[in-house]
């Protein structure tokens, strides 16, 4: 088992993580540059920095268009209809009870006594499930993998899972979509970003222009007049009527530019022409899936073979299974647990895990669609992520400061309905707090795990550690795990990944196609976004195709007989 | 060819006999619950419930209670012999409103109202023994009068009884109307694969729901028509059977008559009764119907051989039995590696990749046909809007190969070749069209089995849309647009087969005369429908649904899905898995059939009337899938691209394809798509 005291100290307050090299995280300044022979194969991609102050959360401050009209009463039953119409039953009852109407006191009596009763109804149901009790928005900041999700910038991110592209979802409700415009996951085209380095700058936004050009480093800092940069200069900023509170956001596989949305009442689509110039793609390239009862929603997974999507929300005790092209949707219906608050689909499109509000969480398998049950013993699942040929789930508990992990038998295809899972879950890390004496004093770093990510060769994993809120000087940190599958599951540390001073991060991904090792972008709560390679060759020898394609490589490779039959 | 014919049959009996079977049981097992819950609540006596429980269990052992349970059991199995004779994969579209009238007068759906109506009324009946009360019989004594002048009682008609068994029967009457219009008899495929008895569990709300808003309408709808009509029968019942009104009691075709709530509420509930006990027998039906079926590669014994899947793909089986093995191609290429080791394998003495070739081959003809169509219906769409070429125009020469399409059967497979491409040259870009470059560097390299020889071009003659190529349109633009470039292509696709496109020539000759007279024939036709389409009547009639034609054309594009996610799934998975290279030789046909229907796919999304976005999809029990299936069809077909270009990624510029479709697969390889 691994636990904290087995790393090394953090680095000094100051520096930040750069790269790794030769096993170890490398930190240095901001302005340093990568080891020469890396230079070239990093893709260029845009370092972002996304401070709030430009950005008018409209939602909550856009004062209501109310006061400017003359305040005018409508017959009872038109407001009733309305009534009806807006908040349902108990928006019924609640217009009659305070009816003001002469001759209709057994109609408000009738209907504040059946309104207690109502209350008191969703007062049962809220004791069984707290979730419900919230407001929407809390219950996304509650149930989201962004640590902070209703103060900082940066609410969602997502990696285009072919190309170098990336979705960033803002606090005022719109995404922008950043492209650079070469894939690394081609080796010919690595050849052709010899002469490219990682270009590294804060790009403050100018206030006056709605657009967010960003410049490359040596666009400013080198000889001659700024130029655009060689990714491609126009960010697309999606914005849609229906598009609040964006909890996630996951990109279509085997696909060019298919954004899905996780929004307060519904999914949108987004069909984003690659080639297109546009910065505002209109409302009329967004696809609404909704359905009743289903929002706000929390969680999105595309099947690995890009046909179905998956959503969940926590309200919602049943999965909705998308066919996008059609919208047209299946409800996975289990009423344990109250809702979903977090689904991952196994890469090989095998298997997918599904987090309940309650202290269980389950895990279904993706061909009948039959599921296991596991109940936790402390708490709600809060994250989990499967490893690249999803036969071992990790996943954490909310109030325990543990990774447990959770091995599931091959895929072999033909045991349907069967989701083969062992039979209880072993405790891999341990991540209680731990003090580090340091040069510059002593730093606490532990606690529970917010939000976990695997990359996608399997050997690396990156943790958001949350800390303990209420001791002073825990603070939340990104933990580096070394791992390797197969023939043993093994857990090395590798470090901490530190950012600017005052810094804290909040989402965490990987790069799906980074041909080096592995590429993790770490959004921090100042709003900068920043992408910290580590360089190694992987284990994963037979690595099938030039650009990754996990379900049918991995399946096959296992499927190899160790002797010919004659 | 009767003995293959004879074997298909005798396979669907085998695949759909224990379904039906199976369907049957389980909806008359049902039936005993769906009867207690209607005895329970047509007694409903909210004031007093201990006696309402008591009497209405008591009355569940009633012997005539049992005998109605099995009255209804052989309803159902009526009702399910319909479901079962009337089932289609492919719904049949109705383009226009004429044509709509033409399938409602239409014998059979006669024959499915007819008999629908008459459970409707046994059912009724059942419901009125069970209901008990004054609905029972239909001849009761009259209320004695005052004037006491003759001892002898009278029997007076029981008007309520009428009523019940009426609704009864105008239900089961718009159950089979509903059962036409909405298309209940196609059988959509789920999108993913669950347990039947999940199915049934997530449906059954919904048909619930469903049944109890439809019976309400319905039960409306009657009381509209017995208020208007009510008396025909009354009065014939009173002759016939000699009996007299009632007058002291309210006559129901009147407005207070039918404003008698229990009277609505039992004939309400009665008619959810109905409609749930049958819907349940056709949502059993369909859920039995689509489940996958398990179909061998490889015959484990040589009498199994007609049951093997490329053997079925590759013979002409009925249209269910095709849906299910292009279903479990898609299930198998997804999550069966051992299957998949299967289709790769070799044959043993010789070593010919016979399953990957069958597979394969029915897979890229199934894709070559519907390309064919969209070509047809995009020429036709494009010609709608163009003026008509003066008839001097038709003086065709000689030697066009357009002309050759009237005439016999004899050189099928050659004429396909030269038929399709002047058809397709004004929309399509030559290069378009699978090409052969030259003989010496044909797709097959090194294994030289006969399947390799396939040529993608030809199209199933045998296909019914195969004569829309032929319209006039078509044939009358045939020689304007036959440019050089595509009559070089021909002649070079024609060098591997010289005989034949002499043979044609000489037929095509001969029928020179013919030909003309056919195509003034044509042209009065025309003529005589553009005349008609102006009177407005017969144009409400005549005229098309725009949606309605589109939604006709890809009515089957669930069979095209599956050969799409079945072929891609299994060329991504050749990449590792295959040890043999079967799937290199064919992979250029591969992907030129691909590449060709994603431009005509393309551009039908980009013709006239063709809406970009699915129409909205309630969540209701009537399913509506079919109306949506070419925007599946478009995702799944790009997926299927990206899903070959993501695995084989640069070596796909090895693969020999024309320089168009080189183009395109590079965008895909971009990511540009």
């Amino acid at each position: 088992m691994c636990s904290l005291g087995l790393f090394p100290p953090p680095p000094p307050p100051g520096d930040v993580t750069l790269y790794e090299l030769n096993n170890a995280l490398v930190c240095g300044r901001l302005s340093e540059q990568l080891p020469l022979p890396f230079q070239s194969q990093v893709p260029e991609l845009p370092v972002l920095s996304l401070p709030k102050e430009p950005l008018k959360a409209h939602g909550r401050l856009e004062p209501s268009a109310r006061p400017p009209f003359i305040h005018h009463r409508e017959s009872l039953w038109k407001r009733c209809l309305s009534a009806w119409r807006d908040a349902g039953l108990c928006g019924l009852l609640r217009e009659l009870a305070g009816a003001e109407e002469e001759g209709l006191r057994w109609l408000r009596t009738g209907s504040s006594h059946a309104l207690a009763v109502c209350r008191w109804l969703s007062s049962l149901h809220g004791s069984l499930f707290p979730h419900l009790s919230l407001t929407s928005e809390d219950m996304i900041a509650a149930f989201s993998q962004a640590v902070d999700w209703a103060g900082c910038t940066i609410r969602a991110f997502a990696w285009h899972p072919h190309t170098n592209k990336f979705a960033v979802a803002l606090l005022d409700d719109s995404i922008r979509v950043y492209n650079s415009s070469r894939s690394p996951c081609s080796p010919r085209e690595c050849q052709s970003l010899l002469r490219r380095r990682l270009s590294r700058l804060l790009l403050q936004p100018p206030q006056v222009s709605p657009g967010w050009d960003f410049w490359p480093a040596r666009a400013l800092s080198g000889p001659g007049t700024p130029r655009p940069s060689h990714t491609s200069a126009t960010v697309p900023s999606l914005k849609h009527r229906l598009q609040r509170n964006v909890a996630a956001m996951a990109w279509k596989p085997l696909c060019a530019s298919i954004l899905a949305v996780a929004c307060q009442s519904c999914v949108l689509v987004w069909h984003l022409d690659p080639t297109s110039l546009s910065t505002r793609p209109s409302s009329g390239c967004a696809q609404v899936l909704s359905y009743p009862g289903h929002g706000p929603v929390t969680s999105l997974a595309w099947a690995p073979s890009g046909e179905r999507l998956l959503s969940a929300s926590p309200v919602d005790t049943a999965m909705l299974v998308w066919d996008v092209s059609t919208e047209t949707c299946v409800q996975l219906q289990w009423f344990g647990g109250g809702g979903v608050t977090y689904v991952a689909w196994s890469p090989d499109g095998s298997k997918v895990l599904a987090a309940t509000p309650s202290a269980v969480f389950r895990v279904w398998e993706a061909q009948m669609w039959t599921c296991e049950r596991w109940p936790t013993i402390r708490g709600r699942c809060q994250t989990g992520c499967w490893s690249p040929d999803g036969s071992r789930l990790l996943f954490t508990v909310l109030g325990e400061s543990v990774i447990y992990s959770l091995s599931f038998s091959e895929y072999r295809g033909e045991m349907q309905g069967q989701v083969g899972g062992s039979k209880t879950a072993s405790i891999v890390a341990d991540l209680s707090e731990t003090t580090f004496e340091t040069l510059y004093g002593e730093e606490r770093i532990g606690g529970e795990v917010h939000s976990m990510v695997w990359d996608p060769t399997g050997e690396r994993l990156a943790v958001i550690i949350r800390g303990h809120p209420e001791s002073v000087g825990s603070q939340p940190a990104v933990a580096v795990f070394r791992t390797r599958n197969s023939p043993v599951f093994e857990l090395l540390p590798c470090g901490f990944v530190r950012g600017e001073r005052g810094a804290r991060p909040q989402l965490i991904s990987f790069h799906p196609c980074f041909p080096q090792g592995a590429l993790l972008t770490v959004c921090w709560s100042s709003g900068r976004i920043s992408h910290i390679p580590f360089f190694f060759v992987s284990a994963l020898e037979p690595r099938g195709s030039p650009r990754r394609s996990p379900a049918p490589v991995l399946g096959s490779v296992r499927e190899q007989p160790l002797f010919s039959e004659l | 060819m009767e003995a293959a014919a004879g074997g298909q049959r005798a396979l669907l009996r085998q695949v759909l006999g224990w379904r039906v079977a199976a369907a049957v049981t389980w909806s008359v097992l049902l039936l005993p619950l769906c009867t207690a819950a209607f005895v329970v609540l047509s007694g409903l006596d909210p004031f007093h419930p201990l006696r309402w429980i008591s009497n209405s269990f008591n009355d569940l052992y009633t012997s005539y209670v049992i005998f109605c349970i099995f009255l209804m059991s052989v309803v159902i199995i009526i009702i399910s012999i319909f479901n079962v004779e009337f089932y289609a994969v492919v719904p049949s579209i109705a383009c226009s409103r004429l044509a709509l009238i033409g399938k409602i007068i239409h014998p059979q759906q006669l024959i499915h109202s007819f008999v629908h109506a008459v459970m409707g009324m046994l059912v009724a009946w059942c419901a009125t023994v069970m209901t008990k009360g004054r609905f029972q019989f239909l001849a009761v004594p009259c209320t004695p009068s005052e004037s006491l002048e003759d001892a002898v009682p009278q029997m007076c008609l029981n008007e309520h009884h009428l009523f019940f068994i009426l609704s009864g029967a105008f239900l089961g009457y718009s159950y089979s109307l509903f059962f036409l219009i909405n298309n209940m008899n196609y059988l959509p495929f789920p999108i993913i694969q669950q347990y039947k008895y999940l199915r049934f569990r997530r449906s059954l709300p919904l048909l619930i729901k469903h049944s109890c808003v439809e019976s309400l309408y319905f039960v409306r709808n009657f009381c509209v028509t017995y208020y208007f009509f009510g008396y025909i029968p009354k009065v014939w019942l009173c002759t016939t059977m000699g009996l007299h009104t009632d007058s002291k009691l309210h006559p129901l075709d009147t407005l207070s008559g039918l404003l008698d709530l229990s009277l609505f509420y039992h004939t309400w509930l009665s008619g959810v009764f109905l409609l749930m006990t049958w819907y349940i027998a056709w949502l059993l039906f369909k859920i039995y119907a689509t489940e996958s079926h398990h179909f061998p590669i490889q015959p484990t014994f040589a009498q199994e051989t007609d049951q093997c899947l490329p053997k079925i793909l590759n013979s002409n089986p009925p249209l269910l039995i095709k849906f299910l093995a292009l279903q479990d191609l898609m299930l198998l290429s997804q999550y069966s590696p051992v299957r998949r080791q299967e289709v790769f394998s070799l044959s043993q003495p010789g070593g010919h990749p016979h399953n990957w070739t069958a597979i394969s081959r029915e897979c890229l003809s199934l894709l070559s046909d519907l390309t064919q169509r969209l070509i047809a219906q995009q020429e036709a769409a494009a010609a709608n809007g163009r003026a008509k070429p003066p008839v001097g125009e038709l003086k065709v020469p000689p030697q066009t190969p357009g002309a050759v399409g009237i005439e016999d059967v004899s050189f099928q497979s050659q004429r396909s070749n030269i038929v399709l491409r002047p058809s397709m040259s004004p929309l399509v870009k030559p290069s378009l069209m699978p090409v052969k470059a030259s003989p010496g560097s044909d797709i097959g390299s090194p294994f030289s089995s006969p399947a390799l020889s396939y040529k993608m071009g030809v199209v199933d003659i045998k296909s019914p849309w195969h004569g829309t190529v032929q319209s006039p349109h078509v044939m009358r633009r045939g020689p304007k647009l036959w440019t050089s470039v595509s009559d070089q292509q021909m002649n070079g696709s024609h060098h591997e087969s010289s005989p034949m496109p002499s043979a044609a020539r000489t037929g095509s000759e001969a029928v020179q005369p013919r030909f003309i007279f056919y195509t003034w024939l044509q042209n009065k036709q025309e003529q005589i429908k553009n005349f008609l389409l102006k009177r407005a009547l017969i144009m409400y009639f005549f005229s098309k649904h725009p949606e309605a034609s589109i939604q006709a054309v890809f009515c089957d594009a669930q069979m095209h899905i599956w050969a799409l996610e079945g072929l891609s799934h299994l060329v991504a998975a050749s990449f590792t898995e295959d040890q043999f290279g079967v799937v290199q030789t064919t992979l250029p046909a591969i992907l030129n059939t691909l590449l060709t229907l994603q431009e005509v796919v393309d551009r039908h999304f980009k013709l006239p009337h063709v809406s970009s976005k699915p129409p909205r999809i309630s969540g209701s029990l009537v399913d509506t899938s079919y109306k949506t299936l070419r925007f599946a069809l478009r995702a799944s077909l790009k997926t299927a691209l990206y899903r070959i270009t993501t695995v084989f990624g640069e070596h796909l510029n090895a693969v020999q394809v024309s320089t168009e479709h080189k183009k395109r697969l590079q965008q895909f390889l971009d990511y540009k798509e």
